[in-house]
């Protein structure tokens, strides 16, 4: 049911030169691991702990395997080998590492090797499907959730207190609860162990924090006749670990994007594109939606100047998806309403944009962030803009609605912050729930040309990233009026160059056929 | 108005719709199951708070385990508006015109400005008010100053690697923008920028302000930086005051050519 008359050649043109960017990149991208890679690797095998000082044992193993010259081959083969040959479990192995009681090689045979850590790589494959399987099944026994999902954050610090409020947040009709990240964990080089009660701004992804909250939802969820979704941070240094600790605990959506950590957290470049792709191959095969950040975009650059970049980082976030094997129904591609409530007609712009993103990406469960820039002191005010924010989500068919907090700009929401939230989302998508299908907008009226604008540039732009590439394009700070360089930022110690004999065995067993044979890629 | 003139109704208090009624609204949350205890426990905990005739306009359950209560009652407090002492740096806002001039004029060269959000923080959004061309409602930031050279380092910026910046680039102004502050961390990232700067010996000759959402004079005055601006101010209030510390602290009465010799 499309509504804005857009220019399909247009929408085709632009995935195109978004599909062009991606293979670019991608390619270049897999001719070299990181040590995230490869720690999350061995976090699939089923390794983890922490060491005497909280060194996590990933960690510890990747970096004795970096010392020894024996990364760029990928850590599956050596740690493989050594379990066979000395029949350690893989916890076993990784404590030797640390008590040095444990040298780890090249295996003389390297086509064993390849079979044991396959054989490994399908152990955790199980599990996560297992996984998937038990989210299917309580999605199939609980009642509905009806779209626009009611996403809502916690962000105390301590995972005991945030469950107590994601419990009572879904009692109050949340969908989806979010648990918000400590600020500076996505420059942390590790994974922090353990469940956690100190935190700024946020709780620490640790695979405990995700068991406990996972737990606490499902008791939830079950005396409520629903199926509360978890959210998490697959963003930052350790993306692929994230991705390796949510498939493992059953989070169902994870934020990540393929380029945020570049552009907002200076990470390296090079090592974000390897790592995004493991990452999102791991979301992808457990069924996890992953949310894109392009809402981001919006706090440095203005939400109406701008509004094309978020158009075209979409279609390029489609498409590295697409390269990690994601189906489109996963692909929660992020966008937000974010224009200054003093211009004029911004509400219409709005609308334009949402409708515009709505039918460029018919098929996907897109995200919609509510405004946060401009909201300020005044609740009363943020609580009216939010409520604008709502009926945009709602006649526009967003899937997923974080729902916004008329004391966004004051502190991490209180109990009852989220409760009017829930309310105010709970009013508008009841009283309007299809107004959508009432709306026709006036043919070559300001709201459709606006929309028509916006395409025209955001093709044009890919097209200019097509032609320069993409590298050169966040150079030019062409996102978010942010430049970055190949060789600047965070991580980019941790990129190795593979060997020619690099084995893992993941893209394998996880890729399916289709992401495989575009990538060239044997048939499993 | 009462607050204006002298004299006994020189007490301010809330104003509902009767002057000095002393009306207020409040909300709050209780962690106990909605029914009438949970608004009487509303009640007489406003009574505590020194309410009088607090009454009950809303009560809801949040769920089994809590409930929301939406108060009025009569605030007896006042205050004595001419007992008020501000902690407020004291400068005179110019605008961006006049502050190019006179930034021409003293100094010979361009006011060198750098600033960041530091240590774990990840938010841009306060630095990025002050300091990007764009600047924040209407107010354009410090990069549109033709006598600025404002650098931008963005988020999560070391403090020893914001000293090392201000050194290299001989800035005369270090804006530090603290957004997180859950458990006090803004405070303990603020010590340790201090710190480093002490230990740079930037004390005397960089101007350092603080700002953010809970960042006051008082709290950048208390922590050895020379001002704090909280919510509400814009790139103009802040080169106004660096300008007005430049001026103090190199004596008003140099002439630019002095001071383009200084540099």
């Amino acid at each position: 049911m499309s509504k804005l008359r857009l220019d399909q050649a247009q929408i085709d043109a632009a995935r195109a030169a978004a599909a062009q960017i991606a293979r670019t990149v991608h390619a270049e991208a897999m001719t070299r691991t990181t040590v995230a890679v490869e720690r999350a690797t061995l976090r699939l095998f089923g390794l983890d702990g922490v060491d005497a000082e909280d060194v996590p044992l990933p960690n510890r193993v990747v970096s004795d395997l970096l010392e020894r010259g024996l990364l760029a081959h990928g850590a599956a083969l050596p740690v493989a080998a050594a379990m066979q040959a000395h029949g350690l479990s893989i916890q076993q192995l990784g404590e030797a590492v640390v008590a040095g009681t444990l040298e780890l090689n090249m295996p003389a045979d390297i086509a064993a090797a390849r079979a044991e850590a396959f054989r490994l790589g399908e152990v955790a494959c199980a599990r996560i499907c297992e996984n998937a399987a038990i989210r299917e099944r309580s999605l199939e026994a609980a009642a509905p959730a009806r779209t626009p999902w009611l996403y809502l954050i916690v962000a105390t610090g301590n995972i005991y207190e945030d469950i107590t409020q994601a419990r009572a947040a879904a009692e109050q009709g949340a969908d989806v609860i979010a648990v918000i990240r400590s600020t500076g964990q996505s420059l942390l080089d590790y994974v922090p162990y353990g469940a956690t009660t100190e935190g700024f701004g946020g709780t620490y992804a640790t695979q405990e924090n995700f068991r406990l909250m996972r737990t606490a939802l499902d008791e939830v969820g079950e005396k409520l006749g629903r199926y509360i979704r978890l959210t998490n941070y697959c963003s930052g240094l350790c993306m692929p670990e994230i991705a390796a600790m949510g498939a493992l605990e059953r989070l169902d959506m994870m934020l990540n994007d393929a380029m945020y950590g570049i552009i907002f957290r200076d990470i390296n470049l090079q090592r974000t594109f390897i790592d995004q792709f493991f990452s999102r191959m791991i979301n992808a095969y457990a069924g996890i939606i992953i949310n894109t950040g392009e809402d981001n975009y919006l706090t440095t650059a203005d939400a109406y100047e701008a509004a094309h970049t978020l158009l075209a980082s979409q279609f390029i976030n489609e498409q590295f998806a697409r390269l990690s094997g994601m189906p489109v129904h996963l692909m929660g591609l992020g966008h937000a309403f974010e224009i200054d409530p003093a211009m004029e007609n911004g509400f219409l712009w709005e609308l334009a944009h949402a409708q515009l993103v709505r039918q460029a990406f018919p098929d996907a469960p897109l995200k919609y962030m509510p405004p946060t820039k401009y909201m300020t002191g005044n609740i009363f005010r943020g609580h009216v803009q939010d409520a604008l924010f709502n009926i945009v989500g709602s006649a526009t068919g967003q899937h997923i609605q974080l729902l916004g907090i008329m004391t966004e700009a004051i502190h991490t929401p209180f109990l009852q912050d989220r409760f009017l939230a829930v309310q105010n989302a709970q009013y508008i998508f009841n009283t309007m729930r299809d107004l959508g299908d009432e709306i026709e907008f006036r043919a070559g009226g300001r709201i459709e040309r606006r929309a028509q604008a916006v395409l025209a540039e955001a093709l044009s732009m890919l097209q200019e990233i097509a032609a320069i590439g993409m590298t050169a394009a966040i150079g030019r700070g062409m996102f978010a009026d942010i430049s970055r360089q190949p060789d600047g930022g965070k991580g980019l110690a941790g990129v190795i160059a593979r060997a020619d004999d690099y084995y893992n065995p993941f893209p394998e067993l996880m890729l399916p056929g289709r992401a495989r044979a575009e990538q060239g890629m044997v048939p499993a | 108005m009462n607050g204006a003139r002298p004299g006994a109704d020189y007490i301010v208090r809330p104003y509902g719709d009767t002057m000095n009624d002393g009306r207020v609204q409040l909300s709050f949350t209780l962690p106990v199951p909605f029914g009438e205890e949970a608004k009487e426990a509303g009640r007489q905990l406003a009574l505590k708070m020194g309410l009088e005739n607090p009454a009950i306009a809303h009560a809801e359950a949040m769920g089994p385990d809590f409930t929301f209560l939406v108060l009025y009652g009569e605030c007896t407090q006042g205050v004595d508006m001419s007992a008020i002492v501000l902690d407020q740096p004291e400068f005179e806002t110019l605008d961006k015109a006049r502050l190019d001039e006179l930034i021409a004029d003293s100094l010979g060269r361009k006011l060198v400005v750098v600033g960041a959000s530091i240590e774990t923080d990840a938010h841009t959004v306060g630095i990025d008010a002050i300091m990007n061309m764009k600047g924040y409602n209407g107010h354009k930031g410090l990069e549109s100053y033709h006598q600025i050279r404002a650098l931008n380092l963005g988020a999560q910026v070391d403090s020893v690697e914001l000293v090392r910046r201000a050194i290299a680039e001989r800035a005369d102004v270090v804006l530090v923008s603290q957004v997180v502050t859950q458990k006090e961390i803004h405070v303990a990232n603020l010590k340790r920028l201090r710190r480093e700067l002490d230990k740079a010996g930037l004390g005397a000759e960089v101007i350092v302000v603080v700002g953010g959402p809970r960042i006051t004079h008082e709290l950048a005055r208390e922590l050895g930086f020379d001002a704090g601006f909280g919510p509400g101010s814009y790139a103009e209030d802040v080169a106004s005051f660096a300008m007005h510390e430049w001026l103090r602290r190199h004596g008003h009465q140099r002439t630019p050519a002095q001071e383009t010799n200084d540099t």
